[in-house]
């Protein structure tokens, strides 16, 4: 299917134009705000690519993504604002709790399927939004925690809009170049089998079950990152970050941007970030306008945007030819 | 003692209204394999309707009732009909987020119409309650309760008795099949939508004495309701009315005896319990698809 010399040279155009890219961004933004949603994308682009290695490439659907994000979040902001712990350690203890928990939800869980695998998820999802909310004395309950330390290093703080972002979006740079790699080794080839036929996969000696298991406890690792970048950015964090419309919305960039593509993840924590700051004009109407907006790409293109436009690319110069 | 009562009571009251729920998604996943993340927010409609035709307007029940009831069904028909009918390659994840993309537009429109404030209203008669050894039954929850029994046992005669009935449970099982046959599967899906959109306005309709009103009450709802139509078993009209009145009465009795705020996570806690131990649900006819 791929020539291995030219798809490593297309591969390394691309992740140059893309580092340029951020990097040029970072240098020429001034504007604090747009900074802020700059960052805000790549913290989103880190749940998008955690879940699509899920969704997109071993086609099992999570509608509770939410909560691993909401773990790393709350990991970072009780060990390091309650109890003054490194940040740097409470997010390597965010990762293994994430990673931890996804073991245990996973193993039964992921014997699901179809919607089944769906209301799971979004079972497990809730019990853990709840949780959040409830267990007041460790959370601070529904008003939220506050006092989460900001990041630094030696001395150096990431206090400014922009040393943040070139932060974030490194990791989302290293992150991608981890999913590459997963995606075209032996797990990455299983999990394609897994996607296209499970029972086939399985036949052929594929360790199913092991190997979604593995997909996921990755997608909770890179949702508990996220919420510890997104925690100590915001330095405030409530459940509402972390329930049922967040899973949803993670569910949606992955979509929207297209399943099985790095890009596409990229693309959809974009827009599904910018959406809300476009539609902020629309003051009342922001809520009917969204929600128009996701159905009309569904019904429209349900393949995601970077297919979409692929192939309505195609369509046309089919036309023209 | 009463007290126990009392919560079996006020969990009875609260499952028939989950039940009411429960039935409604079931039934329509029965006929077209759809979840539909809406449903809940036909039940907000619903309450919300009955709120501004009976408890505004004036009008009488009866009257608001069947206005509230028929422009609910509207609203589901012009989901199926520009919504979902569109939609070309119906898998599951695109299903689930163009019902979520509809619940946030109708929690919008909500939001708009009837502001943000929540409203309540008076019961539907003020006869006395009812004592039982101590514990106090309110009428409206023998409404609630009868409302959800009929609701169910409509169904059940419709489902088994007329050609319609039989028609939609032929294209639940075969699609194409049932359309070669001569039946007019495009028509059934609206209809699946129709009941199911009517059963959810009844369920809030009868809710909106006892409960707050607001345009966001239908997204919990709409999860219960889930929660119950999977424990009883998907597709299983009685098994959703079991599993309703199941989740009711120990999320009250988990209120009353352990905590106020843990009512919520039960239902969740009882779905994974449920899904694990028997996927298919406690009253499936068949074993959900399993590895």
């Amino acid at each position: 299917m791929k020539g291995t010399g030219s798809i490593i040279n297309k591969g390394l155009v691309q992740n140059t134009l893309f580092v340029l890219a951020v990097i040029l961004m970072g240098a020429m933004v001034e504007n604090t705000y747009l900074l802020q949603i700059m960052t805000f994308i790549g913290i989103n682009t880190l749940l998008a690519l955690g879940l699509n290695m899920l969704m997109g490439y071993a086609g099992q659907v999570s509608l509770g993504q939410g909560a691993f994000y909401g773990i790393g979040a709350y990991a970072t902001a009780i060990l390091s604002g309650t109890h003054g712990v490194s940040p740097w350690l409470a997010l390597v203890f965010a990762i293994a709790l994430a990673v931890g928990v996804a073991w245990v939800v996973g193993r039964p869980t992921l014997r699901l399927s179809g919607y089944y695998l769906g209301m799971g998820t979004l079972g497990f999802g809730m019990i853990v939004h709840i949780f959040f909310r409830e267990a007041g004395s460790l959370t601070g309950g529904a008003s939220g925690f506050v006092g989460i330390p900001m990041l630094g290093i030696g001395s150096f703080m990431f206090e400014g809009g922009r040393s943040y972002f070139y932060l974030v979006w490194a990791v989302v740079f290293g992150t991608m170049l981890v999913c590459r790699r997963i995606i075209d080794s032996k797990t990455g080839r299983a999990l394609a089998a897994i996607h296209g036929r499970e029972n086939a996969a399985v036949a052929l000696g594929v360790d199913a079950h092991s190997v979604k298991l593995t997909i996921f406890m990755f997608s909770a690792a890179l949702g508990a990152m996220a919420g510890f970048f997104y925690a100590h950015f915001v330095l405030f964090i409530s459940p509402d970050s972390f329930g049922f419309m967040a899973s949803i919305k993670m569910v949606t960039m992955v979509v929207i941007g297209g399943m099985a593509s790095v890009w596409g993840a990229v693309l959809g924590a974009a827009v599904i970030t910018l959406l809300p700051e476009v539609l902020h004009g629309f003051a009342d109407y922001e809520m009917i306008v969204f929600g128009v907006i996701l159905m009309g790409v569904m019904i429209v293109m349900p393949q995601g945007l970077t297919q979409g436009v692929v192939d309505q690319y195609d369509r046309y110069r089919k036309k023209r030819a | 003692m009463e007290d126990l009562l009392q919560y079996l009571f006020s969990g009875i009251t609260i499952g028939a209204v989950y039940a009411v729920v429960a039935i409604g998604l079931s039934m329509l996943y029965r006929s077209t394999e759809l979840i539909n993340f809406a449903h809940g927010e036909f039940a907000m409609f619903g309450a919300l309707g009955l709120v501004t035709l009976w408890g505004q307007l004036h009008l009488p029940l009866p009257l608001a009732f069947v206005l509230s009831v028929t422009g609910v069904a509207c609203v589901g028909m012009v989901f199926e009909r520009f919504a979902l009918r569109p939609v070309k390659d119906p898998n599951p994840i695109t299903l689930v987020i163009i019902t979520v993309g509809a619940s946030i537009v109708f929690r919008g429109i909500a939001m708009n119409v009837w502001g943000k404030d929540p409203v309540s209203l008076p019961p539907f008669s003020d006869l006395e309650s009812i004592e039982i050894a101590g514990a106090v039954i309110v009428p409206q929850s023998l409404y609630i309760v009868g409302a959800a029994l009929v609701l169910a046992g409509t169904l059940h005669l419709f489902f088994r008795y007329t050609i319609q009935g039989k028609a939609m449970t032929a294209c639940a099982v075969n699609k194409k099949a049932a359309w070669l046959t001569g039946i007019p599967s495009e028509r059934m899906g609206l209809f699946a939508v129709l009941i199911s959109a009517v059963s959810g306005a009844v369920a809030g309709i009868f809710i909106a004495p006892v409960t707050m009103n607001t345009y966001d009450m239908g997204t919990m709802l709409g999860l219960k309701g889930f929660c119950a139509a999977m424990i009883g078993g998907l597709g299983s009209l009685w098994g959703a009315f079991a599993g309703g009145i199941l989740l009711g009465v120990l999320e009250s009795l988990g209120a009353g005896l352990i905590s106020s705020g843990s009512k919520d996570a039960i239902a969740f806690v009882l779905l994974l319990l449920i899904l694990y131990l028997c996927p298919g649900g406690l009253f499936a006819q068949k074993q959900a698809e399993r590895f």
